[in-house]
């Protein structure tokens, strides 16, 4: 187990530094940054005074390995656009991404698994059929379009929720929170909605289908032949086993959710990480865009790791089949 | 006085309705098991020895249900409970052994919460006393160091262990009838007389009655008291093993007999019977049997053969049995 952890960490470090080697290219590639960070009226001794401050005259390994120095360190260097230094400007937004993320993604793993074993326990009724009709409209619609109907209908047909924003934010040692107020809360729902209902009717559907798989087993007819009850059968013995191929899929869409809530943030105007990447990209911002696709895949490998630890968790063949390995 | 039996099967039909009309997979089978007696079930695959005991237990998949006959056990009729009580006599009443240990345990349970959790459903003990009965359970089946291995998973057992494990699983809740469908068919050859020996004598210590489905004549000449032969859904010949092995009545009986490699040692080759049985939804007129027969006449084509029952323990349902001289 402990060799097949390293062997993950190691690819991990891998991949960052690929991704790494990208966000830099960035640097070299678009735009000059010289030209970015100075506008028009400047001298030539201030560009080779720049350049130096830079590094941009050393050798481009070496560059990379400042850049990489710098980034572990949380350093992506100063905004283009606000002058400011980009871990201040992304530690500002994170909080209202990650609330937003974190409300979606409990909605999603709730109401996915408990929607997903209830329509593979009762398969066979009009309800079941009419939650998997809608679940397609979910999986099919873009999310843009969900969170310009939800507003439509809840914000300015029926007035009950707010169509954009935060709501007021209570600080909470440095980090914003919107939990704490009702206008805040409130102005959660539509974009978590918007954001969360694209996995949640992914993971309702990968449950339900792994669920009728597992019910078809022979340890779920012999828990059936023991008398065991219904409840512990689907709760306890199915839904277990199903859960292994579920944490793949919701592992990834937990990182989607963050990734993906570009969208969301811009049609609902939240002023979080995705909104401040899309105006970093209008305005090529480098620094902020190479910052917040190292901050994404930071994310998506730590969940990686972290969906493998749970697989030892739940599996207990695993534990030993890789330790042997 | 012969003790009441404890399992009673009465004119069972089990029906499978589909587009192209109902198919009886077990049609109009009736027998007892005795307190302690094995009934050993035969057949080819598809016979109907599988849907027999599902419909017993009341584990049919739909659309496969019940559609006429009776089910008594201990006395009560049990084939027309609500689920509820059903539920209540699995693996209470009723326990059932599959064929694949490899299957048939939860992969991510340990084998001693599995136990507990069936103990603690039927019998009314502490968590404590479960587990206490959990460790007996596995001793009797032969599990050594059973009270470590309680918080093994199913993979870390031997297959023949995991079998074990399975029938400790069954019996644990002290059942008065059990159904074993192949229970040796997935093992070492090793590991079979083993088992076979472990679920009679169990059985045979607790005057269980059990209903053991096997392809094995083997199997049935070792462990049973008496042998079921089904064709086609019906029940061809029923007696005691040395009366149907030896001096089989069912033209069919004697084909499976002769067919049987474990039980002709002595004979140059083994005997085939010509033709595949039919499937359920393809059953002919008159004796199921009759397109194979060697002894096959007019009436056989027509009507269904009558019970012929001149030992009385025994019967055979044919035109023209075959008779044997004493
Ligand atoms: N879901 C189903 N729908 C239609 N027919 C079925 C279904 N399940 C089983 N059957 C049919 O019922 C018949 C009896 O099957 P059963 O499993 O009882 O046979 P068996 O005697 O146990 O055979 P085996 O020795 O292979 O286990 C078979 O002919 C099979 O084709
Ligand atoms: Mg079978």
């Amino acid at each position: 187990m402990l060799a097949f952890l390293i062997r993950r960490l190691i690819q991990s470090v891998v991949v960052l530094l690929v991704v790494g080697a990208v966000s830099f290219g960035m640097f070299r590639f678009i735009g000059d940054p010289v030209n970015n960070m100075l506008g028009q009226e400047r001298t030539q001794a201030d560009i080779a005074e720049l350049r130096d401050r830079l590094g941009l005259d050393r050798s481009v390994l070496v560059q990379y390995a400042v850049f990489l120095r710098n980034a572990a360190q949380g350093d992506f260097g100063v905004s283009y656009r606000q002058g400011r230094p980009v871990a201040d400007i992304i530690a500002e937004r994170a909080p209202a991404t990650l609330e937003l993320a974190a409300v979606s993604g409990v909605m999603a793993l709730v109401f996915g698994i408990g929607l997903g074993v209830i329509t593979a326990i009762k398969r066979n009724s009009w309800a079941s059929s009419a939650i998997m009709t809608i679940s397609l409209v979910g999986v099919s619609l873009p999310t843009f379009l969900i969170g310009i109907l939800l507003i439509y209908v809840f914000s300015v047909q029926l007035e009950w929720l707010p169509s954009f924003g935060r709501g007021e934010t209570v600080l909470v040692g440095g980090w914003s929170t919107g939990f704490l107020t009702q206008s805040g809360l409130v102005a959660l729902i539509l974009p978590a909605i918007t954001l969360g209902l694209y996995q949640m009717t992914l993971i309702m559907r990968i449950v339900r289908s792994e669920m009728l798989e597992v019910l078809r087993q022979d340890y779920i007819r012999f828990a059936r032949a023991r008398g065991l009850r219904e409840r512990s059968i689907n709760f306890r013995h199915a839904l277990k086993n199903t859960l292994v191929p579920v944490i793949t899929v919701t592992g990834l869409q937990m990182g989607s959710i963050i990734a993906f809530s570009i969208i969301t943030e811009t049609v609902f105007q939240w002023p979080g990480m995705g909104l401040l990447f899309i105006n970093a990209v209008q305005f090529v911002d480098i620094p902020v865009m190479a910052a917040y696709l190292m901050l994404i895949s930071v994310l998506f490998v730590s969940i990686n790791l972290v969906v493998d630890l749970l697989y030892f968790a739940i599996d207990p063949r695993l534990r030993i089949e890789r330790a042997k390995a | 006085m012969t003790p009441p039996p404890v399992l009673s099967v009465r004119n069972l039909v089990v029906e499978i309705p589909s587009r192209a009309g109902i198919s009886r997979p077990v049609n109009n089978i009736s027998y007892d098991i005795a307190p302690g007696e094995i009934l050993g079930v035969v057949g080819e695959s598809g016979a109907g020895k599988s849907m027999a005991g599902n419909a017993i237990i009341g584990l049919l998949d739909r659309p496969a249900h019940i559609a006429s006959g009776e089910v008594w056990l201990n006395g009560s009729r049990i084939d027309n409970l609500p689920l509820e009580d059903l539920r209540r006599i699995r693996g209470r009443q009723i326990g059932m052994v599959f064929q694949d240990p490899l299957t048939s345990l939860n992969p991510l349970l340990r084998i001693g919460d599995q136990l507990t959790e069936t103990i603690r459903e039927h019998l009314p003990v502490t968590a404590a006393q479960a587990r206490e009965r959990a460790v007996a359970a596995l001793e009797e089946v032969g599990i050594p160091a059973a009270a470590e291995r309680l918080d093994s998973y199913p993979h870390e057992f031997s297959g023949g262990m995991r079998q074990r494990v399975v029938i400790a699983l069954a019996l644990c809740a002290e059942p008065s009838f059990v159904i074993a469908d192949e229970p040796t068919t997935a093992l070492d050859v090793s590991v079979q007389a083993q088992i076979i020996a472990l679920l009679r004598r169990l059985c045979r210590d607790r005057g269980t009655a059990v209903m053991l489905v096997t392809h094995d004549m083997g199997v049935i000449a070792e462990a049973a008291d008496r042998v079921a032969v089904m064709y086609a859904g019906r029940l061809a010949e029923l007696g005691p093993v040395r009366s149907v092995i030896n001096a089989p009545r069912h033209p069919y009986a004697d084909g499976l007999m002769g067919a049987m490699p474990s039980l002709s040692i002595g004979q140059r080759r083994l005997r085939q019977i010509p033709g595949a049985m039919p499937r359920p939804s393809k059953i002919p007129p008159g004796c199921a049997f009759h397109p194979r027969c060697p002894r096959a006449a007019d009436p056989c084509r027509v009507d269904p053969p009558p019970t012929i029952l001149d030992d009385p323990q025994g019967r055979a349902a044919c035109w023209f049995p075959l008779e044997h001289s004493a």
